[in-house]
């Protein structure tokens, strides 16, 4: 094993604002008071030129430090903003960094966004040629490859049809499938997968995971802890720009998850909402173990979901909950009355919550709905209150995590020798 | 259905253990015996820093791309076709109108000199020869705006798009050439004064000149226009500008004094003057003129291609 990429230092600074003032006179005049030694004219009066120069900028990276050895894939999860983004661009050379210096070893494919420079009067073949030696095939590399990704995509009858008139579902298969086979051996892979439908998403997670077991590098950006935890084993954690853990992934999730100290989201600005009362619903917030999280949940600890609500409505409140998987489908769906709550007389503001003391559900994305009754009638109800996303925990006690597609839930089991 | 049939059966089965294995190890292999050689120390193929070297052109990374130039090139040629009723028809129809514009307005109104030639003649092959280089440089210098998209996502050798807009503009030119030569065919059969001199051998010189300003010129103002949005209207009025400063309207021997000299110092001017001279037998051409225009489209090369690898590197960050 040897190091294939080695991040030294490497920091990136956005300036923010208007860059560099825009204007060629503003430039001009600027350059021109430097060279007469005169204060910078377009600075406001107090303001010194240092500041000026430091003043409104945002480190999107700051001394980065890492080492990715061969054949190894490192995961990488941060908030928003956390650097993420700006990490994959910058070894992806799409921008340079302010300081540091990034050595690579071997071929380096990026798949920072599926479809690009695909143009919608081209045909599906036409596409795949054009975007391939975008992303670093050759021609001939391509033409071994087509059948491959034809028949991944499931495009074959419309090989020839103008991109434009294929669905979009279509679009994005192809889209994936050319990068899907791109073999570098350095692969930088943001998001892509949270494209196409589930079943799709399964494909490409397999075709991820076969690029890895391949013996190639792939550093993975995402949102979604399960699919980080199925392909990579060891973790970066990103945060303001800095690494704030690397290891293996399990760890630094559970750890991401702890620190997350998250704001309740706010329902009120929610306009896809039925009922009488439509914002008696006013918050919702997670918990996991406790701990507050932003959407990510882990199977085999307890999940608290709690409901900030506020009515002007008479009589006996009752709440529901409904969980939704990808697909839209609710696989769960609960409510107050069914466990016992007795909130009569209710206060008419207040907080509820609903405890999964040991949450089953299978890693993956989920989405939860939630709704008031009042005497029965409907007060307010959002689908799509807040994304759930469930990383795999140690839901059987073994410490164990194997598994591809755990399905959509877990449960309590055994195996045992018979015979 | 057969066919479909074949393909499942390949992917399925073989796809995944044949490939990595056969075009996999020797890579590995080249990689272990380099690395195991005199040192330990690993050689890195890829470097990234903050700051490239000002002259380094990343030559060799364009060549690897070459085929880009090509796949775009042809995928413009196609979009452009495919979208439009009368297609490849427009590149016969643009330089038409605009000389039968400029034979009416310049020669049967304004009643300016042609050095003798039929008028027709002389103001296509000035448009002819102009449109080339002035469609190459206001479509190079989009380069960076036109595909903010493209290149924030993914990394190719950004060159790789002027080089084949220079390409799309070279295949218009060649259209508009054998137009041309059509005419002056028609006009020497008719008995005027025109005729094919053996200067016109000289026309694949006139390209490269002509590319080579396009070109470097176009891509200066797309690395500024990153920077200053304004340059992108300057661009469009300023090329309108620069062409009458060349002898598109009226021949360099028609012109003295000050003006004169301003018409000299745009590198256009030889060009068009040679290529009236090569296709048209009335013409300056010295070889002084011509050799500044090929310094100045050098100069604006190299220029342009140290601009261009600066900014793209942190482009990005500004648009």
């Amino acid at each position: 094993m040897s190091t294939v990429i080695s991040i030294e230092g490497v920091s990136k600074r956005y300036r923010l604002g208007v860059i560099g003032g825009g204007t060629l006179h503003g430039d001009l005049s600027r350059w021109w008071a430097r060279v007469r030694r005169n204060p910078d004219p377009s600075l406001p009066v107090n303001a010194t030129a240092r500041r000026g120069a430091d003043g409104d900028t945002l480190m999107a990276l700051h001394d980065v430090c890492l080492e990715v050895e061969e054949g190894e894939a490192l995961g990488v999860i941060g908030r928003n903003g956390a650097g993420k983004s700006t990490l994959l661009k910058v070894l992806s050379r799409v921008t340079a960094p302010t300081s540091g210096t990034i050595r690579m070893r071997g071929r380096v494919g990026s798949l920072l966004e599926v479809g690009t420079g695909f143009h919608p009067e081209l045909t599906g073949r036409e596409n795949i040629f054009l975007n391939g030696a975008m992303l670093g095939m050759s021609r001939a590399e391509v033409r071994r490859k087509i059948d491959d990704i034809v028949a991944f995509a499931g495009v074959g009858p419309y090989l020839d049809t103008p991109v434009k008139r294929y669905s979009s579902g279509m679009y994005v298969r192809l889209a994936f499938s050319v990068a899907g086979f791109l073999e570098p051996e350095i692969l930088l892979v943001d998001e892509v997968l949270a494209v196409g439908d589930h079943a799709f998403q399964q494909q490409c997670l397999g075709r991820m995971k076969d690029v890895t077991t391949r013996g190639r590098t792939v550093l993975f950006v995402s949102h979604n802890m399960a699919s980080i935890q199925n392909l990579t084993k060891r973790l970066v954690v990103l945060e303001n720009g800095r690494v704030s853990f690397v290891g293996p992934t399990t760890e630094g999730i559970q750890r991401y998850l702890a620190r997350g100290a998250s704001v309740s989201s706010s329902l009120a600005d929610r306009t896809d909402r039925t009922g009488r009362e439509p914002g008696a619903l006013r918050s919702i917030s997670l918990l996991v173990d406790g701990e507050p999280v932003d959407d990510t949940a882990i199977s085999g600890l307890p999940l608290k979901v709690k409901i900030e609500y506020d009515t002007v409505s008479p009589g006996e409140l009752q709440f529901f909950m409904a969980v939704y998987d990808q697909l839209d489908r609710r696989i769960v769906h609960v409510n107050s009355m069914q466990t016992g709550l007795r909130n009569e007389p209710a206060p008419r503001r207040g907080v509820v919550s609903c405890t999964i003391p040991r949450l089953a559900l299978a890693p993956g994305k989920y989405s939860l709905a939630l709704a008031i009754d009042a005497n029965g009638e409907t007060l307010d109800r959002v689908e799509r209150a807040c994304d759930l996303f469930v990383a795999m925990g140690d839901f059987f006690g073994t410490g164990r995590h194997e598994g591809a597609d755990w399905g959509l839930f877990l449960f309590d089991h055994h195996w045992a020798v018979e015979s | 259905m057969p066919g479909g049939a074949a393909i499942r059966h390949d992917s399925g089965g073989g796809m995944t253990p044949d490939i990595s294995p056969a075009r996999v190890d020797p890579t590995v292999e080249a990689r272990q015996a380099g690395s195991a050689g005199p040192s330990d120390e690993p050689e890195w193929t890829l470097v990234i820093r903050p700051k490239g070297r000002w002259f380094d052109l990343r030559l060799r990374e364009l060549w690897q791309g070459r085929e880009l130039v090509w796949l775009f090139f042809w995928r413009d040629f196609v979009a452009l076709y495919k979208q439009t009723i009368l297609g490849p028809l427009w590149y016969v129809i643009q330089p038409l109108l605009t000389t039968i514009v400029f034979t009416v307005v310049f020669g049967r109104i304004a009643h300016l000199p042609t050095n003798g030639l039929p008028q027709f003649l002389f103001y296509m092959s000035g448009t002819v020869a102009w449109t080339y280089f002035a469609g190459s440089l206001t479509k190079t210098s989009t380069t960076f705006l036109a595909n903010a998209q493209i290149f924030g996502k993914v990394y190719f050798p950004r060159l790789t798009v002027p080089l084949s807009i220079l390409l799309s503009n070279l295949v218009a030119f060649g259209i508009q050439l054998l137009l041309f030569l059509g005419f002056v065919a028609y006009f020497m059969i008719k008995g005027t004064d025109a005729h094919v001199t053996v200067w016109a051998l000289l026309l694949p010189v006139l390209i490269v000149i002509m590319a080579g300003l396009g070109l470097g010129l176009g891509i200066i103002v797309s690395a500024l226009t990153t920077k200053y949005r304004d340059l992108q209207y300057l661009v469009i009025f300023g090329v309108q500008l620069l062409m009458y400063t060349t002898p598109m309207v009226f021949p360099l021997s028609s012109v003295s004094g000050t003006w004169r000299w301003v018409m000299l110092a745009n590198p256009m001017t030889s060009i068009i003057e040679a290529f009236r001279r090569g296709f048209l037998g009335a013409g300056t051409i010295t070889a002084p003129l011509l050799l500044y225009s090929a310094g100045f489209a050098l100069t604006a090369v190299i220029l342009g291609a140290v601009l261009f690898h600066r900014v793209e590197r942190t482009f990005m960050d500004t648009v």
